[in-house]
Parts: structure tokens; sequence; C-alpha cells
């Protein structure tokens, strides 16, 4: 006596039916394009496409060989105008000659310029994602008013954010409340550094650059804490405790996650790290599934993302450390969150999923396309995580990452230098020993987070109940059929 | 010297180092001694940066700027009347007379010790490249016993820690509990 499932194609005419039908598909929405847009987005299209070839062409001086080439090729020229004008061997500025400041100080401002700017883009499109996204996973429409497809709706949100006043409360410390929305943008800023968007293109390519990338994120505990303290409120100071509480369990998944990179790859540096993967044809997603997956959900945890976004929730305690925060700075808070969302997909793509690296696209496609398409691959998972999961309390997150992740982790860690030194002893087959310990890893990986689960309480099996129990018992089932 | 630059950087970055210091134990506020002591922390990372210990200056901001700092915040909020100030204490009278020893015996070794100064170049020709590598050769070849002390030592710590918070059940509920069962 099972209740009928009403199937999505059938026609009954129930309103909850018809909304399923009717919503907007993809498929549809690209369909509803009308003759002019197609053209015009298809021109635009083909302008990129000769655009970045014309780069190419002009820059590697005609050695255009079938290949896409970065900007960072400008390095060609730029080296080509050192060369010329080192005989003028002038001091221009602190030292250092018209060469030197062509050679170092383009490249920079480029690079700058060119993070800056995508990731302010991001910042206009990435709220509006967000939330058509969201809307999408719970069968509603979304903003759509302001522009096509409620495109605008971000600069509408800024300008309102702006507009308001920013309130400074009584018994605030001055001081303290100031700096927190300035202080939280500097590391989310600088941990975008020493991320290789193509070979030889990356910032700031330093050769502790794995360890740069942890220490500079823990940085923001504190702005989060003085943001919490100097609000003089208690939801605030509960949401900021809870944050730092977070913050510093979550930190000791997360190194001994990249421990284990730092094990199989044999450097620091991100680009050896990408260009190990890219060398051996293989993610270290594939290898590690299970330091992808710690890496991946203490992340979460560290900006503050469902499941584990308990710091601010809504129904507790208002909105956690920037409940105080009104106008812009409120916004920059929320700005913030957004970028460490995108940053998390960017470090996730170059640790576990082969960075700028496709499997041998990166030749014809540039690389730092392929990076910011990995990056926003996951960030679409963050969003669905948040459509789809409930939020921790606070005690189960802390048992989580004390009592679960940190002992398989540190299992983990002795797992792959056992299996790095059998590599270092057997490098003639290496391709086939990569491929074993691929499998064996996968295995070994479900049955310790199964087993670990059982022996400590958590339960595997959830007894999901075959027929709407309550209702049979308040004899609604036939209700319940005709309903569908 | 070097470049121009790191000159610069050198003055800036010792008198944040210095100033923030200094104002750690002249603020009243304790809460804004700690923020002003991480700002002191990362001024060190940017002396040891000019100095071109990228593994030393990342540490420091690991450890000190990142981890110390939390400490000092779980401190001052699991403390009741913690945020009320930096209050004065008995302990300035043997403090200050032992702090200026120090720094005294300190500057007198600086100003006695023939520094065997080696210039940007001379460094470079060094063949290590790579100083991460040189240290973890050095801390698990050279320093090995050390290593492992320090690693004993904290193993210790983390056991003492879970002594301390561990819950010790009374008798009387040990009693309930088998009565129940």
């Amino acid at each position: 006596m099972t209740p009928k499932i009403p199937s999505s194609n059938s026609t009954s005419a129930t309103p909850m039916n018809r909304q399923i039908a009717a919503r907007p598909t993809l498929l549809g929405f690209v369909q509803n394009f009308s003759i002019k847009t197609k053209l015009i987005l298809g021109i635009l299209g083909l302008i990129f496409l000769v655009g970045n070839g014309l780069i190419a062409f002009i820059v590697i001086d005609g050695r255009l060989d079938g290949k896409w080439y970065d900007i960072r090729d400008l390095g060609y020229s730029i080296e080509f105008l050192r060369t010329k004008l080192a005989s003028n061997n002038q001091e221009l500025i602190l030292g250092y000659t018209l060469g030197d400041v062509l050679a170092y100080w383009v490249p920079a401002v480029i690079g700058a310029v060119g993070i800056l700017s995508f990731l302010g883009g991001f910042l206009l499109i990435g709220s509006w994602i967000e939330r058509r996204l969201l809307a999408r996973f719970q069968i509603r429409t979304g903003p759509n008013r302001v522009g096509p497809y409620g495109l605008l709706q971000p600069i509408a949100d800024a300008l309102k954010l702006m507009q308001k006043e920013v309130l400074i409360p009584i018994g605030a410390d001055k001081m303290l409340f100031f700096l927190p929305p300035i202080l939280v943008f500097i590391p989310a800023m600088l941990t975008w550094g020493p991320i290789p968007w193509s070979a030889n293109m990356s910032y700031l390519d330093i050769n502790v650059g794995l360890l740069y990338v942890i220490s500079i994120t823990s940085l923001s505990v504190l702005a989060v804490w003085m943001a919490g303290w100097a609000s003089n409120n208690h939801y605030a100071l509960l949401g900021s405790m809870r944050t730092v509480a977070m913050m510093v369990s979550y930190e000791i998944p997360i190194g001994l996650s990249l421990l284990s990179v730092v094990l199989m790859t044999g450097s620091l540096r991100l680009s050896s790290i990408v260009s190990w993967q890219a060398d051996h044809y293989l993610w270290l997603a594939l290898i590690m599934p299970f330091a992808f997956f710690t890496f991946f959900f203490s992340s979460t945890a560290e900006i503050n993302r469902t499941p584990n976004d308990i710091a601010e929730a809504e129904s507790e305690i208002v909105a956690g450390f920037h409940t105080e925060y009104s106008g812009m700075k409120a916004g920059l808070f929320l700005a913030v969150e957004l970028g460490n969302a995108l940053l998390t997909g960017a470090l996730v793509a170059t640790f576990f999923l082969g960075g700028y690296t496709l499997f041998g696209l990166e030749n014809w496609i540039p690389g730092y396309l392929i990076l910011a398409g990995k990056a926003t691959l996951g960030y679409f998972f963050f969003i669905w995580l948040r459509g789809t999961l409930p939020r921790f309390r606070i005690d189960q997150l802390m048992s989580f990452a004390w009592k679960y992740l940190i002992p398989l982790s540190i299992a983990h860690v002795l797992l792959i230098a056992v299996e790095v030194s059998i590599v270092a002893r057997l490098e003639s087959v290496e391709w086939l020993i990569y491929i074993l310990f691929v499998v064996f890893n996968v295995l070994i990986t479900i049955y310790a987070v199964r087993s670990w689960a059982k022996a400590i309480g958590y339960t595997s099996e959830i007894e999901h109940p075959q027929q709407p129990v309550f209702a049979t018992q308040m004899g609604g089932i036939k209700a319940a059929r005709h309903i569908g | 010297m070097e470049s121009l630059g790191v000159v610069i950087a050198f003055y800036v970055l010792s008198t944040i180092t210095i100033g923030s210091a200094l104002a750690v134990f002249l603020l009243r506020n304790l809460v804004h001694a700690i923020v002003l002591l991480v700002l002191s922390f990362l001024g060190m990372a940017g002396l040891f940066l000019t100095l071109s210990a990228d593994f030393i200056a990342i540490s420091q901001i690991l450890i000190y700027a990142g981890a110390i700092s939390v400490l000092l915040v779980f401190a001052v909020m699991l403390t009741p009347l913690g945020s009320r100030d930096n209050a004065n204490s008995l302990y300035i009278n043997i403090g200050a007379p032992v702090g200026f020893l120090i720094s005294l015996l300190i500057g007198f070794m600086a100003w006695n010790t023939s520094w065997n100064e080696l210039s940007s170049n001379e460094i470079k020709q060094r063949d290590f490249t790579d100083t991460i590598r040189e240290i973890g050769d050095q801390l698990l070849d050279k320093h090995l016993l050390s290593f492992e002390v320090a690693s004993v030592l904290l193993l210790f710590a983390l056991v003492g820690a879970i002594i301390l918070v561990k819950e010790v059940k009374k008798e009387e509920d040990l009693i309930v509990e088998s009565e129940n069962s």
C-alpha cells in the first residue's frame, strides 16, 4: 500500500504541478532569446576569440603555432624593451632602472588590475547568481524585476546599502568598530596572490605559497572577533565567539589535508602543485578523496557558509558578528563573504582539481578561463549545498571537527606518507602505482569514514518511512491519494 | 646596505613594531592592547621579509598573529572582567628592572658581535634557493634530537589539556547510572 507519487509529466491540474511544469528551464531560457540577441552574443563571442588570437599573434611576434598564449607573454615584449633600455642604465626611482620598472612593475600592475577586475566583476554578478540559483532550487523565480532577468539587482542593492545611514551603537568601542570591515577585506584580497592563473601567470609565486594561504586566511579571525566585541551586543558577541571557535577548530583539518597535498607533490609552491597534477595527468582529488572532502567542508566553516553558517544563524542570533553594522559596512561583510566563496573555489581547484590545467586543454584555451570556470563551479557547489542542507548545531560542528575530521586526517597523512615512500622506491612503474593508489584510497576512505562514524556513535542508516505514518493514523491517506 | 626601498621598509616596519609594542603596555584598554600586539607581530614578519627569510616571516604570521592572538582572545573572552582594563600590577616592580637588564644585555651583545655581513649577491651565490627545503633537511638531520624532544613536549601539552578538560563523573552519578541499567 504505497502512496502514488505524482510524476512530473502527468497532466494533473493541481496548482503545484502546474507551477512545476511552468518553471523556467535553461534550454527554454536560451531558446527564448530573440534572433537579434543571439546574433549579438555570437558576434561578441567571435570578437573575444579573434581578440585573443590577435593578442597572441602580435605579442609573440608571429609565433602563432596553433596554441593560445597568456597576457603574461607580454613578458617577451617587455624583455625586449628592457634589453633595449639596459644600456641606458640611469636610476629612475628607488634604485631601479627603467628596464627594471618595465619588467617588474608593468606585470605587477597588469596582474593587480586583472585580479581586482575579475573579483569586482564577480561581486557584481555573484549575488544575482546565488539568489537566482537558490530560487530555482526552491521552485520560485528569484529577483527578476530590475533590468533584464533581474541582472541589475546587485547594483540596486549596493545603491540601497550606500544610501542607508551607518549607525554606531551607543557603548560601542568606536575605534574597533570602525576597523573590521576594512580588516576583513585585506586577507580576502591577499589570498588571491599565489594562485596560478596559467603557466608563469601567478601574482606572487613564492616558495611558501601554501603556508602563506593558510596564515593569511587565519588573520580574518581577528577582524571578526573585533567586530563582535566592539558592537556591544550579545548576539554579535555570541556570533563572533562561535566564529572564532569554529575557525580555530577547522584550521587543523585544513592544515592536515594540505599537509598530505604537500607530501604528495613535494612542494609548497602552488604552481608546482598544479604542474605536478598536470605532469601526472592525475587530480589530487582522486588520489586523496578524504583530504579533498576535508578541505572543502572545513572551508565552508572558515567562510561561514551552509552547512556551517551557525555563526550567522538568522533564527538564533540575528546576523552574528555583523548584527550592528548597517549601510555599506554591512555590505562590505557580505561582499567579503561572496568573494571568499569564489576564493575557496579557486583554492580547491588549485590544490585538488588541477588548477588551470585540464588534461592538455590548457594548451588550446587560456588557463585563466579554465581556473575561473573551476572556481565558479566551486561557487555553484556552495550554492547547491546552501539550497540543500540544513544547518549544523554548534556542538555538532565542534565534535565533528575534533572527534571525526582530525583523527581521520592524521591517519590519512600517515597513509599518504607511506604511499609517497612506495612511489619513491618504484619510480619505473609510477603510473601503475598511482592507479592502484587511487583505487585503494577510494576504497579505504569509504571504509574508514563508515567504520569511524559507527565507532563514535553516528548512525549510518536513516530509516525512511515507506508511507506517511502520521497521515495514515489520522485517516488522511485517502485524501493524500486524491491530491495525486 | 641594500637598495633604498629596503631601507625605507626597514624604518617603517621598525617604527610600526616598536610603536605598537610600546602602545601594548601604555594603553589602558586590554582589547586595544591585543590588537596592537598583533600589529607588532605583523611588523616583525615584515622585518623578516626584508631579510629574505620567507619561511620565518610566514611562520611568524601563522603562529603569532594567527594562533597566539586567538589564545589571547580566548583568555579575554573567558575571563570575567577581562575587558575591564590593562591594570597596574605589582609585578612591574620586578618586571621593569629585569626587562631593562635584558635589553641592556641584548644591546651589548648586538654592539659587540662582529656581524659577518653578506651582501645580497653573496647570498645568491650560496647554493640553496629553497629555504624551506633547507630548513626541513636541517631539522630532520642535524637537529633531529631537539625536533623529537619538542614533539614529545607538544604531546605532553596535548595530553595535559585533555586531562584538564575531561569530564570526571562523580560517584553519585555512577551509582544512578548503574541503578538505571
